[in-house]
């Protein structure tokens, strides 16, 4: 009976552990409670997940109100893929969060963080997981607002500035979303994905769905930060608290970019957003540069946080140039690089937090010397920083081996040599810190000298594992991104 | 405001009739216009009133922060409760049909017991917003 429940106790359980965490109060209890229902989701999402694979999608129906009169969760080889990333990842960070939080916050404010963490779990996971278009929205208001709150919780006071600057861009997005659904609602009467996607050919006015189509463009990649409205992204990064960044790098914009394909291939549907607009040529354009530009940007960036922020925006730009293939191959590689990408980025900011907490700032000049004195955390970013360049036998290897793929298949031979560029440019970045952390002298004093406490060090190293873990056995991620690479293309009609 | 005797004696004549209007939205949300989000409104407004004629300290003591906090929480878990509770009785999550023997009854009592929870978060969030913004400067951010 409770098996028949698991789509529901997904989001509901974090959402529970919300209030808890605040009526409890004491930062221990709220800490073992966020992480409990963060497990409880993992372990759900994984449960999902194999049910998935097995058995085709899982629909549960809310209130016991049919679809498309009511709210219907929907799992299939796609939601299931990013719900195990986002509550994975939330519960290293939660984990993770213990010794770091204790030392960036007051004391009497941890609770408080305890209970975001899981609202901002439970949004995205809702986000992900619901099949409802107006349901979405509701959701991914409770996963911005309080990642609002999080990033504002940073000890830098431009902390505050960065999470204006955020809630500003994030709720025109918001907006813009939610402007969308109102017009494909206006023209088909539907709010439930499949029910719009089977009735949207039929809509009296194509010119409205077109509208709703640019809105929602517009107003998801505001949230997925891709370029050029990737403006609020570094900052926020950069001052949000260093559990924050990592969390929020390795999710937020993940299932953003997991809610711009449910629209265009689920919902919209590729002739409508291939042939009717130039939406593909744009999506290339834009990943392009943001690629290359990102990239640049991040060469001469004197803070480590702020370094990866930005080469975040580029690894968000292989995404969506993925995307931007509308094939097999190139959907495969935006599924899997979605996660690969969450992966990586989740263990260095985890890793940097780490540098963070000993030396006082992320500044890159408090990373010489780092090989000698904090050798566990600067070989794990080197690690993880080979899977952000891509190298053969990591986790980027394999999302850039389908991207390449994808462009032979497309005949695009100039598109594998940008990508490959592009690459050396990671290594660039990558290099900057194993200069700084290897072959510098130690340079001025440290606070609190040491190797990063393990309890932060455990959940980083299982992230940095699992760089190298999905880099040799990639059965795993490539067949559940293939998986849903087929739904996208053949789920819609 | 407090020597101000038309104002105080207007308001303690005025508190009560706020607080039963907020309970009468509450509870005839089901029938017409209204719902826990209005009378959380109301209700707050009414403790927002006393605050603003017998200052924040004597509002503090009536409604402490404490309460006002715990009120948040309260609210949602009870919300998501109601929800649990559909799925222990058999049905899905947030089912209100399976809440009474007759299906219409228990949709009743299942939105009954949800707007009580949004009634009681909105007031809490309302007051937590006020006691926050007239707080500051005071030294009585701190709890």
């Amino acid at each position: 009976m409770t098996l028949a429940h698991l789509p529901a106790l997904e989001v509901v359980v974090p959402l529970l552990a919300a209030p808890l965490a605040v009526l409890l109060r004491r930062s221990s209890l709220a800490w073992a409670i966020a992480t409990a229902a963060c497990a409880f989701s993992f372990a759900v999402a994984l449960l999902l997940a194999s049910e998935v694979s097995a058995h085709g999608p899982i629909s549960y129906h809310l209130g016991s109100w049919p679809p498309p009169w009511g709210i219907e969760y929907r799992v299939d080889a796609l939601s299931a893929f990013v719900l195990v990333l986002v509550s994975g990842i939330g519960t290293l960070t939660a984990l993770y969060a213990w010794r770091s939080i204790a030392a960036e916050l007051p004391r009497d404010q941890i609770y408080l963080y305890y209970a975001l963490h899981c609202l901002c779990v439970a949004g995205l996971l809702g986000m992900t997981i619901t099949g409802d278009a107006f349901n979405l929205f509701v959701f991914m208001e409770i996963a911005s607002l309080s990642s609002y709150v999080l990033i504002a919780l940073g000890r830098d006071r431009r902390a505050l500035v960065a999470a204006y600057q955020y809630l500003i861009l994030g709720t025109i997005g918001a907006t813009f979303y939610v402007i969308g659904v109102g017009l494909l609602y206006l023209s088909t009467g539907t709010l439930n994905m499949d029910d719009l996607a089977a009735r949207l050919p039929q809509a009296a006015s194509p010119r409205a769905v077109l509208a709703a189509l640019a809105f929602i463009t517009v107003g998801v990649s505001l949230k997925l930060a891709l370029f050029p409205l990737h403006l609020w992204l570094p900052n926020a990064y950069a001052y949000a608290p260093s559990a924050v960044t990592a969390f929020l790098a390795a999710t937020a914009t993940k299932v953003s970019v997991y809610v711009l394909l449910r629209f265009y291939f689920g919902i919209f549907g590729l002739e409508l957003v291939a042939e009717s607009l130039p939406m593909r040529e744009i999506l290339l354009v834009l990943s392009l540069v943001a690629i290359v530009t990102a990239s640049l940007v991040a060469l001469w960036q004197a803070d480590l946080k702020r370094l990866f922020a930005y080469s975040s925006v580029a690894q968000i730009g292989y995404i969506t140039l993925g995307i931007s293939m509308a094939s097999r191959d190139g959907l495969t590689a935006a599924v899997v690089h979605l996660f690969n990408h969450g992966v990586t980025k989740g263990a260095l900011f985890l890793l940097v937090g780490g540098i963070a907490l000993r030396a006082g700032s992320a500044g890159l000049e408090c990373a010489r010397g780092l090989g000698r004195t904090m050798p566990l955390t600067s070989l794990g970013i080197v690690i993880a920083g080979l899977s952000l360049i891509g190298v053969p036998g990591t986790a980027g290897f394999v999302s850039k081996w389908y991207l390449v793929l994808g462009a032979i298949e497309a005949g695009r031979w100039w598109l594998v040599a940008f990508v490959v560029a592009t690459s050396l440019i990671a290594v660039a970045y990558v290099w900057r810190f194993v200069e700084a952390a290897y072959l510098s002298a130690p340079g001025g004093r440290t606070p609190e000298p040491g190797e990063t406490p393990a309890t932060m060090l455990v959940p980083a190293w299982i992230l940095v594992a699992a760089c190298v873990g999905f880099g040799l056995q990639t059965s795993w991620t490539v067949g559940g991104a293939q998986r849903a690479a087929a739904l996208l293309l053949g789920g819609a009609p | 405001m407090r020597r101000q005797m038309v104002l105080r004696v207007v308001g303690k004549l005025f508190i009560p009739y706020m607080l039963l209007f907020a309970l009468y939205v509450q509870f005839h949300g089901d029938f017409g216009p209204g719902g826990g989000f209005q009378a959380g409104v109301i209700a707050a407004a009414a403790i927002i009133f006393y605050a603003l004629i017998f200052g924040l300290p004597a509002a503090r003591r009536l409604a402490p922060d404490a309460v006002v906090e715990a009120m948040v929480a309260l609210g949602v878990l009870l919300y998501a409760g109601v929800g649990v509770a559909g799925m222990v009785l058999g049905g899905n999550y947030l089912d209100y049909f399976v809440l009474d023997r007759d299906p219409v009854a228990g949709q009743h009592r299942g939105i009954f017991w949800v707007e009580a929870g949004v009634g009681t978060t909105v007031t809490g969030v309302m007051l937590k917003i006020f006691y926050m913004f007239a707080g500051r400067g005071r030294g009585l951010e701190e709890r």
